[in-house]
């Protein structure tokens, strides 16, 4: 799994690609929002649209990104999704409950 | 690998995981499942790996998991053992349960029952055996893809 950040209009957006699944690619996904909010960057988007796989351990990591987020008083929202890891959401009942976007302009917007 | 059985004895590693995930894989396309069904087959196994390796064998390095393949009639029968304490089904969540819902855990056993025909729980002192099974053209499995 590969993982860079970009800023957007004080949105952090974190480009995923590649797989969460238990092991690496959710240690890196937990690390890097815990990095963000312990810099105080607090508003966040996921985007996932190189995910192209997430089992049921990356299903909990963001979970728990988006919980810790809010947790600290800052907001994760998700970007892009593919349609496995969009279909994996709908049938875990998660998909309303994260803030899912379509469209990175809108994504940033909407924290506005 | 038409009527025939392929087993093997894995360390209880994340390494196992994956490979077990690609064996998965690769059986079920050799079998002619189509590309959504050999997602659901791969990522159950995966499931199930992850299940016995960390949860069943706690990653003991003197623990294996055995996982086996079968193709029988109209199915694949796949077996996933470790040697654990043997999973206590009484505290398997649901993870659809509003109070469960944020959980960071406890979907596993959720997306196999999801993603398969059959997923059978037989825990013992000695360890618990998974059984999934996937029917290979079976009207249930094509009516469970088109519901989703």
């Amino acid at each position: 799994m590969k993982i860079s950040s970009r800023q957007v209009d004080g949105v952090t957006i974190v480009d995923c690609s590649g797989r969460i699944t238990l092991g690496e690619g959710s240690v890196m996904l937990r690390d890097s929002v815990r990095e963000l909010l312990a810099k105080g960057q607090k508003k966040i988007v996921l985007n996932l649209a190189d995910v192209n796989y997430i089992d049921s351990s990356g299903i909990g990591e963001l979970v728990s990104a988006f919980t810790t987020a809010k947790n600290q008083g800052g907001e994760l929202k998700l970007l892009n999704l593919t349609k496995k890891v969009h279909d994996l959401l709908q049938i875990t009942k998660l998909y309303t409950v994260f803030d899912v976007k379509e469209d990175e302009a809108a994504a940033v917007k909407a924290f506005k | 690998m038409a009527e025939q059985r392929v087993s093997y004895t894995l360390d209880s590693t994340l390494e196992t995981v994956d490979s077990a995930e690609e064996k998965a894989t690769n059986i079920a396309t050799e079998l002619g499942f189509g590309d959504d069904e050999v997602m659901q087959i791969s990522m159950a196994v995966r499931e199930g790996t992850v299940n016995a390796v960390l949860h069943g064998n706690a990653y003991d390095p003197h623990k294996k998991v055995t996982l086996a393949f079968e193709r029988k009639s109209e199915e694949l029968v796949i077996t996933i053992r470790d040697q654990g304490k043997g999973l206590d089904l009484s505290k398997i969540p649901n993870p659809l349960a509003p109070e469960n819902l944020l959980k960071t855990s406890g979907r596993g056993i959720f997306l196999m029952r999801s993603f398969m025909d059959v997923v059978e729980i037989r825990p013992s002192k000695t360890g618990t055996e998974l059984k999934l099974i996937k029917h290979v053209h079976g009207p249930s499995a094509g009516g469970k893809e088109a519901s989703q």
